[in-house]
């Protein structure tokens, strides 16, 4: 089972768990972080999800790796969805197991802020008055950097 | 050959996604090259000269100042907005 999987499905949070913490009887705790397509009152009718084919991919393993290496974890996964997608549709999965709740949650919040800095991937809207690029915004670089050490 | 990639608001920008450049055509650094391509026309000039862009050589971030050689890859690219 591949770590890091970039794809245009939806995918199934439920399978995600069950793959994740199959054979696994030393952990005691699973945090898993689901971000969807915010619609409601911004009008987005649509996102378009761009990406760096094989460089996501790697910045993604990477961030993996700096977790482990910041935290006792038992296993990871990220998928993180590419094309087209509507209001309330998935857009990004990250699950953590650990022995305890602690280090699951902050793991899945670290890799959570790096992916939004580090990963190549671009959020393109499509709203009635037409299409635009998302900026980046100040407050996820802001989230990365609480990591630094200080 | 140098290969060269431009993603989303740059690549749209632009009107191109990848072009391939000759070692000496594309300079010796990633500032050179983008220079080189900023000098390409006025559209060049602006979307190449935004002071936030981002860049990878062989899909690894690096800076301007990184040396660029015959078979790498080189990418441009707004700042990142995915999760």
């Amino acid at each position: 089972m591949p770590e890091v999987s970039i794809q245009t499905e939806d995918f199934d949070p439920g399978v995600l768990h069950r793959e994740l913490m199959a054979g696994n009887t030393i952990s005691g705790a699973c945090a898993t972080f689901i971000g969807c397509v915010r619609g409601g009152d911004n009008s987005v009718l649509a996102m378009e999800l761009e990406h760096y084919p094989g460089m996501t991919e790697n910045s993604i393993q990477a961030i993996i790796e700096e977790a482990r290496s910041r935290w006792d974890l038992h296993a990871i996964r990220v998928i993180h969805r590419v094309g087209k997608l509507l209001p309330g549709e998935n857009i990004v999965y990250v699950g953590v197991a650990s022995g305890h709740r602690g280090e699951a949650f902050l793991a899945c919040e670290f890799i959570m802020d790096y992916l939004k800095t580090q990963a190549p991937f671009w959020k393109k809207e499509s709203t009635p008055e037409g299409a635009r690029w998302v900026d980046a915004r100040d407050s996820d670089e802001e989230a990365a950097a609480r990591w630094q050490p200080q | 050959m140098i290969r060269v990639l431009f993603f989303a608001r740059l690549r749209e920008q632009l009107g191109v996604g990848e072009l391939e450049l000759s070692v000496t055509d594309a300079g010796n650094t990633v500032d050179e090259l983008r220079q080189r391509l900023q000098a390409k026309g006025e559209e060049w000039s602006r979307a190449l000269g935004a002071d936030n862009l981002l860049c990878a050589v062989n899909q690894h971030q690096a800076r301007g100042s990184e040396t660029i050689a015959s078979g790498d890859e080189v990418a441009f690219y707004p700042p990142v907005t995915g999760g």
